[in-house]
């Protein structure tokens, strides 16, 4: 399992109790195939995607990505985890303004520790896979939100991850183009043979997903598998 | 566990892709920061020059003395040592000269006074030394009618060797006109020490000759403090001795406080600036972390934009400061233009606004990643 999420609890302090934000959650995402994560607004979609991201730490339970179980792991060693194996698609592009789309992706080399300059002809490779290749130079003010949005996708990709975790990609933009980065997430999951979770509260775009987990009160059930 | 491990990669330290990148998209906002370090850089360039340049014309006659010690008349009453209060005998001087260790031990006469030649007069600063001296250049040409003159009070005077001068009243012949030196902001004449005693104020000391201080070469053997307790001396180092010209003291004392300040306000300044970046840009820093990012490579990233700016700015800055002393150093204007002081406060300027930058960036180590989640940017 590329990606697997066994007992997952989580909570956050509130006053003097404790919120409970997931409850014993379990979600195994393989190779290749897409989650999508649905639920109404404080249901826990976006902690089930923080603990994924390995940016929280679950009270209990226990998180593998490619094999690898992160419990324990040091934060250094976390983040050198994220650098490799995990990409996240932000809900808002989040895109740098100062770097062009092409230096978007580049930038993600120079995490890595490598020079930015000698990833130009990967970062040209998936600006094309996401329909941008002539738009490689601009810089984000001079690009559409769907345009940015799919930037943000290309870049998630850069580092070849194993796990790719796509936080409401269709949030700021209109049916249509919703659909299409919808189709496009799709289309690259199973290209790069990620494991791919889409947390969304949108469902009229989840036809192609392999399986849809229904978050309610920090309790998910499984509603849909296509596979 | 830990069977995924990370490992440092050679080139990880060199890589300041988005601080560059950021410097040349905000061209406008590190244009004017940039601006204040070279205006700022300017400034310490410009002070170092004048408050070197000052205190050349108060203490290089003393400076450039062949002697590594200077005996004062010890004060009384927890008084500080001073030039202008100090006379010493001629019994002091013979008994600092048969002192073990003591290798010469000669008499300087200090006084200040008004020298006319024809039409000009001007202030100068009469040294008073034995015959055939070697505190006084070309000190075999002195005599009881018979002066050297530095080269600034020869050409306040408008005279050369073999024109007269008239000093304290005295019909005098100049024999030779050397070395540029200046004590007080006065030029030097070199005199006959019996003559500097005719040009000075009486001393209620009834032994015979007097001069202000006595001027020791040394070696490692010699006892100070015994020959000092002796002798009724108080002997300290020639560059020691500075403190002892009042308004060196003051005066340098002052100028360095400025100078001071200005590195103080440079690192504020420089630390204020970034504390406000790196708040701007911490949305930035967020998803950079949420991508992988390692918060030593950031602050690399954040400290190398910084270094570039202040080391770009103080360039300019000390370059322009070198220009407009280069221009002044040969007029009217006290500008000393040496490496020193120009290279070492740009120097300062770069360490210290580095580290006011340092501190600022640090709160790059505070920013959560999970903040990059459900952000809007």
């Amino acid at each position: 399992m590329s990606l697997a999420l066994s007992d997952i609890t989580l909570t956050y302090p509130d006053g003097d109790t404790r919120l409970t934000a997931l409850d014993q959650v379990s979600l195994d995402v393989p190779q290749g195939s897409l989650a999508a994560v649905v639920g109404p607004s404080g249901s826990g979609k976006s902690s089930l995607l923080a603990v994924a991201a390995t940016l929280i730490t679950p009270d209990a339970g226990t998180v593998t990505i490619d094999g690898q179980n992160t419990a324990g792991l040091t934060r250094g060693e976390l983040t050198g985890l994220r650098r490799h194996k995990i990409g996240i698609v932000f809900q808002q592009p989040n895109l740098l303004p100062s770097l062009t789309a092409a230096e978007q992706l580049q930038v993600m080399t120079q995490i890595d520790g490598r020079d930015p300059r000698t990833a130009r002809d990967r970062a040209m490779e998936l600006l094309h896979a996401v329909g941008l290749a002539d738009q490689a130079g601009r810089r984000p003010h001079q690009l559409s939100g769907g345009q940015r949005q799919r930037v943000n996708i290309a870049r998630a990709l850069m580092n070849d991850p194993t796990v790719l975790l796509v936080d409401e990609p269709t949030s700021a933009l209109d049916h249509e183009r919703g659909g299409a980065v919808l189709d496009l997430i799709t289309r690259l999951t199973h290209q790069q043979a990620t494991a791919t979770i889409v947390v969304t509260h949108d469902r009229t775009h989840l036809t192609a997903v392999d399986q849809i987990a229904e978050v309610h009160d920090g309790r998910v059930h499984l509603t849909a598998t296509n596979r | 566990m830990g069977q995924y491990r990370f490992h440092r990669r050679k080139g990880q330290a060199k890589v300041v892709f988005v601080a560059w990148r950021d410097l040349q998209f905000a061209k406008g906002r590190f244009a004017l920061m940039g601006a204040v370090i070279v205006l700022i850089t300017l400034l310490v360039g410009l002070l170092s020059g004048l408050t070197a340049g000052l205190g050349q014309r108060n203490i290089s006659a003393i400076t450039s003395l062949p002697a590594d010690k200077i005996a004062f008349q010890a004060p009384s009453g927890g008084q500080d040592l001073s030039y202008s209060d100090s006379t010493v005998t001629e019994q002091q001087w013979k008994m600092w000269s048969k002192a073990p260790g003591v290798e010469s031990a000669e008499p300087l006469g200090i006084t200040t006074t008004k020298a006319t030649a024809g039409d000009k007069s001007t202030g100068v600063s009469v040294f008073g030394v034995k015959p055939n001296s070697r505190l006084a250049p070309q000190g075999g040409k002195i005599t009881g009618s018979a002066v050297v003159m530095s080269t600034a009070a020869a050409a306040d005077l408008g005279v050369q060797a073999g024109d007269s001068l008239t000093l304290a009243g005295r019909q005098l012949k100049v024999t030779a006109v050397a070395d540029n030196a200046h004590f007080s902001h006065t030029p030097v004449i070199w005199t006959s020490l019996d003559l500097w005693q005719k040009t000075t104020p009486p001393t209620s000391t009834d032994h015979g000759p007097t001069a202000t201080v006595i001027a020791l070469s040394t070696t490692s053997e010699a006892d100070t403090a015994a020959t000092d307790h002796q002798a009724g001396t108080r002997t300290v180092s020639t560059e020691d001795s500075l403190s002892a010209i009042g308004s060196y003291t003051s005066e340098n004392g002052s100028l360095q406080l400025m100078r001071g300040f200005l590195f103080a306000i440079s690192a504020l300044v420089i630390g204020a600036f970034f504390t406000v970046w790196t708040i701007q840009r911490s949305g930035d820093v967020a998803v950079l972390k949420a991508l992988g990012a390692s918060t030593a490579n950031l602050l690399k990233d954040a400290l190398g934009q910084a270094v570039v700016l202040l080391v770009g700015g103080t360039l300019i800055g000390t370059g322009i400061a070198a220009a407009l002393g280069a221009l002044v150093a040969g007029s009217a204007v006290p500008f000393l233009l040496t490496p020193a002081t120009v290279l070492s406060p740009a120097v300062v300027i770069i360490i210290l606004g580095a580290l006011g930058a340092a501190l600022s960036i640090r709160r790059i180590t505070s920013v959560d990643p999970l903040t990059a989640l459900g952000s809007a940017r």
